[in-house]
């Protein structure tokens, strides 16, 4: 077992990673990536990103793009692999309680599953009585009440996430839409508010760039300081800086690269849909994201050599009657397998994505599809496997009763995982207890079973199984725990340190003080 | 002194483990005196066979039921007791005098009737039953009528015990039923079936005294019908 893969009790490690592609073909992905990049290039929207790129060696033409200045920039392989080189193939997302931190290794196997991302919608399961017309009985159902994502939700949402044990890292899943939201304070409140209800690491987009210092304030009060901050980074970030096909947005970029200067973890996110916006056969998919990718590693090293940044591919597949994202698909396995390859291959850490619903509504369909990349994709080992908590309608939607099944469909997923046991020892001892029961009274193994029972080596099977024969209960025993883990006590910021927050954090809503 | 033991017995019945051999549920206890060498031991202390029946093998079973009641316990660590459980009355048998009330609940014949190869319910049955005190008499499977009923005299069972998970066999069932009402034993033998494909309509239909859906309804029905 690699080193970093012992250094975190989360998360699992694969054994042996899948490899889909063979070491040539990743070199022919890796070889087409790279001539993309020189040519046609990107279309890069940052004037500072171009200068950066030009200064390291690639060439730049000014052009215009609608209402915006533009460059076409042809970067050469060297600039690319110079960045790779300085890239650190070893990323700690921090997290409040430090036994919760994340230990990303590209060169490990160990997978970490976490939430995301930004829904508009809350789905929650209400239980309603009625009296059936088919025979008469009362039967209670489980009806469906959509709300818009607001700050409370958000709240509750991290509390969840603290409690679900599969759950190693926290992106929000709900956006907030309250009223007292503005742009000017949404991101300190948002940050705040899964800050203050998790201890597990806090990864997250910023949308407003003169916020970014707030909440950087923000974890420094809570770690103390900025040394300390870099060493257990509690808030890591997202910045989609790529628009797919190819081009490099100017506000992102200029997050990344400030980002980058602060010596913060952060994720280079790009997703292009198969179909829309990048090829969708799995080469063209996989050959246009991975230049995506490495773009904005390039970016982001130039900035700071040697920052902490993840590969972070989130390609998917376009429906064919509406053009929506599609998840549950095996396109969205193969794109995803292969990008998690191509992050090892170049030594950065990967994020990657498994775990969402096409369905609306949770339950069999959801579950379905969930399971399916819930199991293909963390076979090819990426480190972050994101997305993967209650999302549903294709990310629309978030539902904390799916997000508990998921929690138990990610333990699923994790002890495929588990290793054989077969060794020379093993065997001995296995001859021997089947001779034993060969001469025992009823032929049977029960007795050996206890050992890994209470090892916690057998898995324990579907723990939401209701009593009724003609009723799927399965819903309404899920809300039943859900309501058991949100009643646990909330692990608060000590009070000081939300005094001190709310003194030197400009817009921070007085209704998050817990201690109000 | 011999409470001492007797708590031992209790320990050692909810550790499942039948003889020094074992290991219990937690590690590190092989080598220490399992249930047959402790009942041996307190046999020869002079402890009465009821008090070490009573509050050691049965109230450890019992503390094993409630454990499983509260989800603290599976179904291994009840077949794993019931057995250290067994393996303790092997050691009292010579011990009790037939009629006296340490000889047990009573006496049940247990067989998976004929042409029937299923056996790991019955086998679960049998042992829960002897777990909770009854003397099992276990035929094994595919067994005739005809065997049933002469082991049932010969054995001077109360009960009858019959599992069938076919439903080409669970006719069979009902043969075992006319020929205890033909040999003039019925109101000296009850039978009680179980068995996936049956039912209680269906062991009314067949004329049997009881029908049981899991080991744990066996006890019960077990209990009430040797009463
Ligand atoms: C395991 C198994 C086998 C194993 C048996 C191994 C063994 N050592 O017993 C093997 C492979 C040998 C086997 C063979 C066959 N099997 Co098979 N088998 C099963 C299976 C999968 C599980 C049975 C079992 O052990 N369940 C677990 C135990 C714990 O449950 P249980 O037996 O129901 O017992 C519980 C209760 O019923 C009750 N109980 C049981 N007995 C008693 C007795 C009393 C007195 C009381 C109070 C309670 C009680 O308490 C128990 C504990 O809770 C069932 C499927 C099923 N769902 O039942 C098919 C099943 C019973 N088999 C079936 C068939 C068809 C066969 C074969 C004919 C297949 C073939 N074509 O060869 C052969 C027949 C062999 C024969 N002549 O008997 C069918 C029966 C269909 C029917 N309704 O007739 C079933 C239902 C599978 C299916 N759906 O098709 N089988």
């Amino acid at each position: 077992m690699n080193q970093a893969d012992r250094l975190s009790e989360r998360g699992i490690v694969v054994h042996k990673p899948y490899a889909r592609l063979s070491q040539e073909q990743i070199e022919m992905i890796d070889k087409a990536s790279l001539d993309l990049l020189e040519k046609p290039g990107i279309l890069c929207y940052h004037e500072e990103s171009v200068s950066m790129l030009e200064k390291a060696g690639a060439t730049a033409k000014k052009t215009r793009e609608g209402e915006h200045d533009a460059w076409w920039v042809s970067i050469p392989a060297k600039v690319v692999r110079q960045a790779l080189d300085t890239a650190p193939s070893r990323v700690t997302l921090g997290a409040r309680n430090p036994d919760n931190k994340v230990v990303l290794d590209a060169e490990g196997n160990r997978v970490y599953f976490g939430s995301g991302s930004e829904t508009n919608y809350w789905l929650e399961v209400k239980p309603e009585t009625f009296t059936s017309k088919v025979d008469g009985h009362e039967r209670t159902i489980p009806v469906m009440k959509r709300n818009r994502g607001n700050l409370d939700y958000l709240c509750r949402s991290a509390h969840i996430a603290e409690q679900l044990d599969n759950l190693d890292f926290f992106i929000r899943n709900v956006n907030v839409q309250d009223s007292d939201i503005t742009t000017e304070n949404k991101d300190v409140n948002v940050f705040f508010a899964a800050l203050n209800n998790i201890t597990k690491p806090v990864v997250s987009g910023v949308a407003d760039f003169d916020q970014l210092e707030s909440i950087v304030n923000m974890a420094e009060i809570i770690v103390g300081g900025r040394e300390e901050l870099v060493k257990n980074p509690v808030v890591s970030f997202i910045t989609s800086v790529i628009k797919s096909p190819l081009q490099v947005v100017g506000e992102t970029a200029e997050k990344l690269i400030a980002i980058a200067k602060l010596g913060l973890p952060v994720v280079i996110s790009t997703s292009p849909q198969g179909g829309s916006t990048a090829p969708i056969d799995e080469l063209g998919m996989v050959a246009q994201v991975n230049a995506e990718a490495l773009a904005g590693i390039t970016i982001n090293q130039l900035a700071n050599p040697g920052a902490p940044v993840i590969y972070g591919a989130v390609p998917v597949r376009a429906r064919m009657d509406d053009l929506h994202d599609m998840y549950g698909v095996p396109e969205f396995c193969h794109y995803n397998m292969d990008c998690a390859q191509m992050a090892r291959y170049y030594k950065v850490p990967c994020y990657s994505t498994a775990g969402v619903g096409d369905a609306k509504v949770p339950g069999i369909q959801a579950s379905v599809e969930k399971m399916y990349t819930y199991t293909a994709v963390p076979f090819a080992a990426p480190g972050l496997v994101h997305y993967a908590f209650g999302l549903l309608d294709k990310t629309q939607t978030f539902s904390p009763e799916q997000a508990v099944l998921d929690n138990h469909k990610i333990g699923m997923a994790k002890f495929l995982h588990r290793e054989s046991g077969v060794n020379e020892e093993a065997v001995e001892k296995t001859k021997k207890t089947i001779e034993e029961v060969m001469h025992s009274p009823y032929r049977m193994y029960a007795r050996y079973a206890r050992g890994m029972l209470r090892r916690g080596e057998i898995f324990g099977g579907f723990p939401f199984e209701g009593e009724a024969e003609d009723q799927d209960q399965t819903l309404l025993q899920v809300k039943e725990h859900l309501n058991e883990l949100e009643a646990r006590e909330h692990q608060h910021l000590p009070e000081d340190i939300c005094k001190k927050i709310f003194e030197s954090t400009p817009g921070l809503l007085d209704r998050l003080n817990p201690y109000k | 002194m011999s409470k001492d033991l007797i708590d031992q017995i209790v320990n050692n019945v909810l550790q499942g483990r039948r003889n020094k051999d074992d290991e219990g549920i937690e590690e590190g206890m092989a080598g220490d005196p399992g249930v047959a060498e402790l009942v041996q031991e307190a046999l020869d202390n002079g402890i009465d066979t009821n008090e070490i029946l009573l509050n050691g093998l049965s109230k450890g079973m019992e503390m094993v039921g409630e454990k499983y009641e509260t989800g603290e316990y599976f179904i291994p660590d009840m077949l794993t007791a019931a057995e250290a459980v067994e393996e303790g009355m092997k050691v009292m048998e010579p011990h009790l005098v037939k009629g006296e009330s340490g000889s047990g609940k009573g006496k049940v014949i247990m067989a998976t009737v004929e042409k029937d190869l299923h056996d790991i319910g019955k086998n679960l049955v049998s042992i829960m039953l002897k777990g909770a005190g009854f003397t099992v008499v276990d035929l094994g499977i595919d067994v005739p009528a005809a065997r049933i009923v002469e082991a049932a005299e010969e054995e001077g069972a109360g009960l009858v015990g019959l599992s069938a998970l076919l439903n080409t066999t669970m006719s069979n069932m009902g043969d075992v039923v006319k020929e205890l009402e033909e040999k003039g034993l019925r109101d000296k033998i009850k039978v009680i079936i179980g068995g996936a494909p049956t039912s209680e309509d269906f062991a009314k239909e067949i004329g049997a005294d009881s029908y049981g859906k899991d080991a744990f309804a066996a006890i019960r029905e077990a209990e009430k019908l040797l009463k």
